[in-house]
């Protein structure tokens, strides 16, 4: 089948089988290797690309699903010259081990800054929220904690 | 996944007229359970008719004594729904209950209800709140629509197009999620309205069901001491790795007591 997307601002026009996933036609089709697959049975999180700027689990998406949408990777929001606030908080504070879950729990956490409704004024609280709000990304190495403290500094700077 | 031939209808008609013309079709709404299925080789539809495209299934409408959710609407959208949180807030929160925030972004109500999970969250809401889901042919009363483990009233090609809660006085939702899924193990949702109290459940049996000898309880004293009294036999309750059929009953009552007890902190 055809369908036509943008991804990372480049228009793309694919003709794929019906059966294709998402995350199959980024890294396959598309060469754009960063977004991982983790357990393919939607649950770790690994594959959280944007689709119309809210995070998505590209495993769980099937190419019929993107006629005319934005979709963005983690190749599309920095570049190593000029990392996102993001990638430059999980750099700062030591927020990847092995780094397998690092793309898709950038691209869940940007989300989670832009429409988590995680700000307040009190900091333990902001934390649990943040927790919460990451519950669709598995981490094996990092316990997590470190990149809470990451989450919450992007934050500051993103506003 | 087998291969199927894909279909964006952009009505309501045409996805009708779609299943009609296909030798084994199937409905798409947000894919959350229907593409872990496919993956797992459990549903080999010939036609995958996705909803995606259709405006007439969006949508949400608030009067002050009903809102009306189209099928399409995602969780996310409930969630955070301004008009949604001011009149039915517990709608809100439960849709922000729903599994995790990828999940959320994709997965809608209507395919949520026609899924019947027995540990899903909605289900609670449509028998709790009284819901009537409305249907390509018809209106269903939620206290019909849920049958049995992954079977509702719905029939072969039927679309949800929107479902109608009436606005209780106040109501609350807990549930006890399973740490992995964030699915209920047991969840139940109590709400208040002028002539009765209803309880929704879920997690527990083969469907979602109303509780009615809590009903009965909470109808003559409105108190999460009401509960203690009461007996949630557990015959036919689900009983798997996760929790026993007594343990789930038990668990229906621990969730109903802090149901009725967030409940009465909303004022009346
Ligand atoms: C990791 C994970 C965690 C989850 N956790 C939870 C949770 O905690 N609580 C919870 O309740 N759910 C949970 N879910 C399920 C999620 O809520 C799904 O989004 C939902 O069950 C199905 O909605 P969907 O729009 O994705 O439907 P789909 O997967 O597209 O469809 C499901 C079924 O409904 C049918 N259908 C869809 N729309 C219609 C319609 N309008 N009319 C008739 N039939 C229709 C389809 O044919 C299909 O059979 C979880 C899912 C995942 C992947
Ligand atoms: S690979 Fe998509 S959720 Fe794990
Ligand atoms: S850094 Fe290794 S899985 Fe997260």
């Amino acid at each position: 089948m055809k369908v036509s997307f943008t991804v990372n601002g480049t228009p793309r026009a694919l003709d794929v089988p019906a059966n294709t996933l998402l995350v199959d036609l980024l890294r396959q089709h598309l060469d754009l290797t960063g977004t991982h697959v983790g357990c393919d049975t939607s649950q770790c999180g690994a594959c959280t690309v944007h689709l119309d700027g809210r995070a998505v689990k590209s495993c769980t998406v099937l190419a019929g699903q993107l006629e005319g949408a934005v979709v963005t990777t983690i190749e599309g929001i920095g570049t190593p010259a000029r990392l996102h606030p993001m990638q430059e908080a999980f750099r700062a504070c030591h927020a990847l081990q092995c780094g397998f879950c690092t793309p898709g729990m950038i691209m869940a956490a940007i989300e989670l800054v832009e429409y988590g409704a995680i700000d307040g004024s009190d900091p333990a609280a902001v934390r649990r929220r943040v927790r919460e709000g990451l519950e669709g990304n598995l981490c094996r190495c990092t316990g997590y904690q470190n990149i809470v403290d990451a989450v919450m500094q992007a934050a500051g700077k993103m506003r | 996944m087998y291969s199927f031939t894909y279909h964006r209808p952009g009505s309501v008609m045409e996805a009708l007229e779609c299943y009609r013309s296909a030798d084994d079709g199937l409905y798409m709404a947000g894919g959350q359970t229907l593409i872990p299925t496919l993956k797992q080789r459990l549903a080999a539809p010939s036609d995958l008719i996705d909803l995606g495209a259709i405006a007439e299934l969006t949508g949400v409408d608030v009067a002050p004594d009903r809102v009306s959710i189209g099928a399409f609407t995602r969780h996310s959208t409930v969630a955070a729904h301004p008009d949604i949180r001011r009149v039915l807030p517990v709608l809100a929160d439960l849709a922000a209950q729903i599994g995790d925030a990828q999940v959320r972004n994709m997965g809608t109500m209507g395919g949520s209800v026609a899924n019947s999970d027995p540990a899903a969250d909605y289900p609670a809401a449509l028998v709790g709140l009284g819901a009537t889901v409305h249907t390509s042919s018809r209106r269903i009363a939620a206290d019909e629509f849920f049958q049995d483990l992954f079977e509702t009233a719905l029939t072969p090609g039927e679309l949800i197009l929107r479902i109608d809660f009436p606005v209780p006085r106040r109501a609350a939702y807990r549930k006890f999620p399973n740490p992995a899924s964030r699915y209920a193990i047991a969840g139940v949702l109590v709400a208040e309205f002028d002539d009765a109290v209803r309880v929704g459940i879920t997690g527990a049996g083969p469907c979602a069901f109303r509780g009615s000898a809590l009903e009965e309880a909470l109808r003559r004293r409105l108190d999460p001491a009401s509960i203690d009294g009461v007996e949630v036999p557990d015959a036919g309750f689900n009983s798997d790795l996760h929790a026993s059929a007594e343990y789930r009953a038990q668990l229906v009552r621990v969730m109903a007591r802090r149901a009725v007890a967030d409940l009465l902190s909303r004022g009346s």
